[in-house]
């Protein structure tokens, strides 16, 4: 795991990678067929533990940079992109990342995602009322936790605010199931006897499975044992479209992208 | 020459008839135990002394298949560790050790040579090379393992050096300079003994070497030929090279060819251009890159080659062990060289000429449209400034890790990466001496190989491993055994009807050869990452594989 400065400095190394050049703007849509899901996950994995410090889970953190709008400031083809991401700028903030390529290449390809599905505005309400809701009504805290208090069944929400775009949070919120991570897959598993065990999928080989399941046990399943396992298409998540109001949910979005991590 | 199977002899008479065999070979064995001495007639007819491993594959064949048949389906549930060799390298250990007499020998990465007792795992000796460090093999300082020849070890370094050791203790015999590790220039492959001479292959294409075979003296280690792997003046492929980008062509040799002793041909499968990932400036085929070649053992003159791939841009080497194997073809008997292919296709070629005879996808492949009825790539992916997907990723459909083929079953063993992509983009790129010369190492969907334990959670549809069993003479798939993650393991099979490999996830299994059904695994803890081998001491069968940064012995419960 990087420490929080190396990720600080990564995220400045891509910081310097918008500030020195002349403007750009990237085309507006990109061939859908040029990166996998894997790919752009990957990238965004990467982004969101070493650049979106600096960048910002938007990448609108730095003035007149805004990766989601394709507004770059340098670089114009995905090689042109990697170069700058591995070499960084000579003479700026930005030094030369340790990225391998091909992590890279990941990066670009979430860099050319973000500006695929630029964002429309999110609204966001009222972060305390937010935080009301996400610690009463909205029962968010029997999956997921926040400094330490809540579930860990669910994705941590310590830092979301820092690694996670708002209209992605948004998502999330409204339609669950729109986009599951490779890192939150839920696995279901019926044993030989009936029973079912739900959980978070941890890792996997030919012959057994390790999930964390509803009650926060750490399970490692022989597939033999079981009578059926799937690894789920939709998330545990229920959808809050209609379980909150409009307002309700921008300020839960509101809460949400203020969660930045642990104070020191 | 291994046997091979009538189609209409039931298996069951066939793997008695085979037990015969193995007995009746055991008392000519033990007189050749007495002298000891590896004379290049036991190599060539090591399938008659199947308690030792002598060449990298087995056999000059590369057919990774064994005799012996001691441990067979039904009983190799009672399989239980002997012991372990722990490597004091943390580096990937990719070596096959070979066995002779009772001692086997292996190579901890990246180049110390160790003899040990086969049936113990104590240590005889061990001889410590330090190499230069100016060495710079691309992708680990790994070694794949040594030859034998007489009372010699021979091991080529990642500097550039080919050594013969004294099997007995180690002491170091010759030392020469082949290469200039400044350059580029490394050896990781197991070198391969025919009659006289030592024969490897340079790696280095990732830093625009000119790869080469090299036979040398065995006595001597004075080189008898070389064999240019890029066609230079003089040669009629120069003209597959754009301008000199020959010079910087790359080419390596890293993976151990084979050898048909009827033919005098020994073949070796040759790795991809330089650069990796950017063609423009080597237009042409690029010869003979991803080709394998058929060379006169004697002389080294090319007496045929093939190529898979021509004017790669994907980094798909044909450094597959080329197995031969004799089959009947449309009726007929015929002496076939099978190659699976990096490039995600399985190949069927007569080695005799070098004829194509087949050529069909064992895995997804998207970077052509297909093959044409001489075996060229038909419509290939372009690659841009911008990324482009191509299946199968930059690892290839399959690698280095040696597949196998059973007299037995007919079957030619797999081990694949079965969905998995990656993403080109084509990057300028210059070239200097001794700095990487490749392009932009493409965004890959499954990670290399690393060590220390890994986390999946991918669904099989993002890439997994498997082990696949096709008839050479039709290109069916037979079975498939499913892992969840990719493998670097080779495959070894037995007469007795079984397939031993491993995978990333740390599992070392065998199956039935027949059906591809789990008969029984351990988890060593370790991603396997060599082949496994077979060999018997005193009459007792073990089965050996390195796992993580050890080497685990396995035989029968006594």
């Amino acid at each position: 795991m990087m420490t929080r400065t190396a990720r600080k400095l990564c995220g400045t190394a891509v910081v310097a990678l918008l500030l020195v050049h002349s403007g750009r703007t990237l085309p507006a849509q990109e061939p859908p067929s040029r990166y996998t899901p894997f790919d752009v996950e990957s990238g965004r994995n990467l982004y969101q533990g070493n650049c979106s410090f600096c960048h910002g889970p938007e990448g609108d953190g730095v003035p007149g940079v805004n990766f989601a709008g394709g507004r770059f400031r340098r670089g114009s083809t995905d090689d042109q992109l990697l170069r700058t991401v591995l070499g960084g700028i000579p003479g700026t903030a930005m030094p030369p990342s340790s990225f391998s390529e091909s992590q890279a290449g990941t990066i670009v390809a979430y860099l050319r995602s973000l500006a695929q599905s630029a964002a429309p505005s999110v609204p966001l309400g009222d972060a305390a009322r937010g935080q009301l809701i996400v610690e009463g009504k909205g029962r968010c805290l029997t999956c997921h936790s926040v400094n330490g208090t809540g579930s860990r069944v669910g994705p941590n929400l310590t830092e979301i605010g820092a690694t996670r775009r708002a209209v992605e949070l948004q998502r999330s919120l409204t339609d669950p199931n729109a986009e599951i991570r490779a890192d939150n897959r839920t696995v279901r598993v019926v044993m030989q006897d009936g029973t079912t065990l739900t959980g978070r999928l941890l890792n996997q080989d030919t012959f057994t499975l390790q999930l964390l399941d509803e009650h926060e046990r750490l399970l490692s399943i022989e597939k033999s044992a079981a009578r059926t396992y799937r690894v789920l298409g939709e998330s545990p998540m229920p959808s809050y479209r209609e379980a909150l109001s409009g307002s309700e949910l921008a300020d839960v979005l509101a809460y949400l992208v203020t969660l930045k991590g642990r104070p020191k | 020459m291994t046997p091979r199977r009538s189609p209409d002899v039931p298996w069951h008479r066939w793997e008695r008839r085979l037990r015969v065999l193995v007995l009746a070979a055991v008392p000519v064995c033990a007189a050749s135990v007495m002298h000891g001495q590896v004379l290049f007639e036991r190599i060539a007819r090591s399938a008659e002394e199947p308690q030792n491993w002598l060449t990298y594959s087995g056999g000059l064949m590369g057919q990774r298949f064994s005799r012996l048949a001691a441990v067979t389906p039904t009983n190799v549930k009672n399989l239980e560790l002997q012991w372990v060799f722990q490597s004091r390298s943390l580096e990937k250990f990719e070596a096959t050790p070979l066995v002779v007499n009772g001692t086997m020998y292996t190579v901890q990465p990246p180049n110390d040579v160790v003899a040990l007792d086969a049936s113990t795992g104590r240590v005889f000796w061990v001889y410590q090379y330090a190499p230069s460090p100016l060495a710079r093999p691309c992708c680990g300082r790994v070694n794949r393992g040594l030859a034998i020849l007489g009372d010699s070890l021979f091991m080529a370094t990642i500097d550039g050096h080919v050594i013969a050791l004294d099997a007995k203790n180690g002491g170091l015999v010759w030392n020469a300079v082949l290469a200039k590790p400044e350059a580029g220039y490394s050896f990781t492959v197991a070198p391969l003994v025919i009659n006289d001479v030592v024969i490897v292959g340079v790696a280095g294409a990732e830093y625009g070497v000119r790869g080469f075979l090299s036979a040398l003296d065995a006595r001597t280690g004075q080189e008898r030929w070389r064999f240019f792997t890029i066609a230079g003046e003089g040669d009629p492929g120069r003209t597959s090279w754009a301008g000199d980008s020959w010079k910087t062509g790359g080419g390596s040799v890293w993976v151990t060819g084979s050898y048909d002793a009827d033919l005098n041909l020994t073949y070796w499968g040759i790795g991809n251009p330089g650069p990796d990932w950017n063609g423009d400036e080597r237009q042409g085929d690029n010869l003979y890159t991803d080709s394998v070649v058929a060379l006169d053992a004697r002389t080294g003159a090319l007496k045929w080659y093939f190529q898979f791939t021509p004017h790669d841009v994907f980094d798909y080497d044909s450094v597959q062990v080329p197995v031969l194997a004799d089959i009947t073809w449309r009726g007929r008997p015929r002496k076939v060289l099978l190659l699976a292919n990096r490039n995600g296709f399985f190949y069927v070629l007569d080695r005799t000429t070098g004829e194509f005879l087949l050529g069909k996808p064992f895995v997804k492949t998207t970077w052509t449209t297909g093959l044409d009825e001489k075996g060229r790539p038909m419509k290939v992916l372009e690659l841009g400034a911008d990324g482009t997907l191509a299946f199968p990723g930059v690892q290839g459909g399959t690698n280095w890790f040696s597949p196998s083929y059973s007299p037995g079953t007919g079957l030619f063993y797999i081990p694949s990466w079965v969905d998995t992509y990656a993403t080109f983009t084509k990057r300028p790129v210059e070239y200097r001496e001794g700095q990487r010369f490749t392009g932009a190492l493409p965004a890959m969907s499954v990670r290399l190989l690393t060590p220390g334990p890994l986390v999946n959670r991918r669904l099989p549809e993002e890439g997994h491993g498997a082990i696949q069993a096709f008839d050479p003479e039709t290109g069916d798939k037979k079975w498939e055994f499913a892992m969840t993650d990719v493998t670097d393991s080779g495959v070894l099979t037995t007469a007795s009807g079984l397939l031993f490999s491993g995978g990333r996830e740390g599992y070392f299994f065998a199956l039935d050869a027949r059906t591809g059904a789990l008969l029984w695994k351990a988890s060593l803890g370790g991603q396997v990452s060599n082949g496994p081998i077979t060999y018997a001491v005193g009459g007792r069968q073990f089965v050996a594989v390195v796992g993580g940064n050890a080497l685990f012995s396995y035989a029968l419960r006594q």
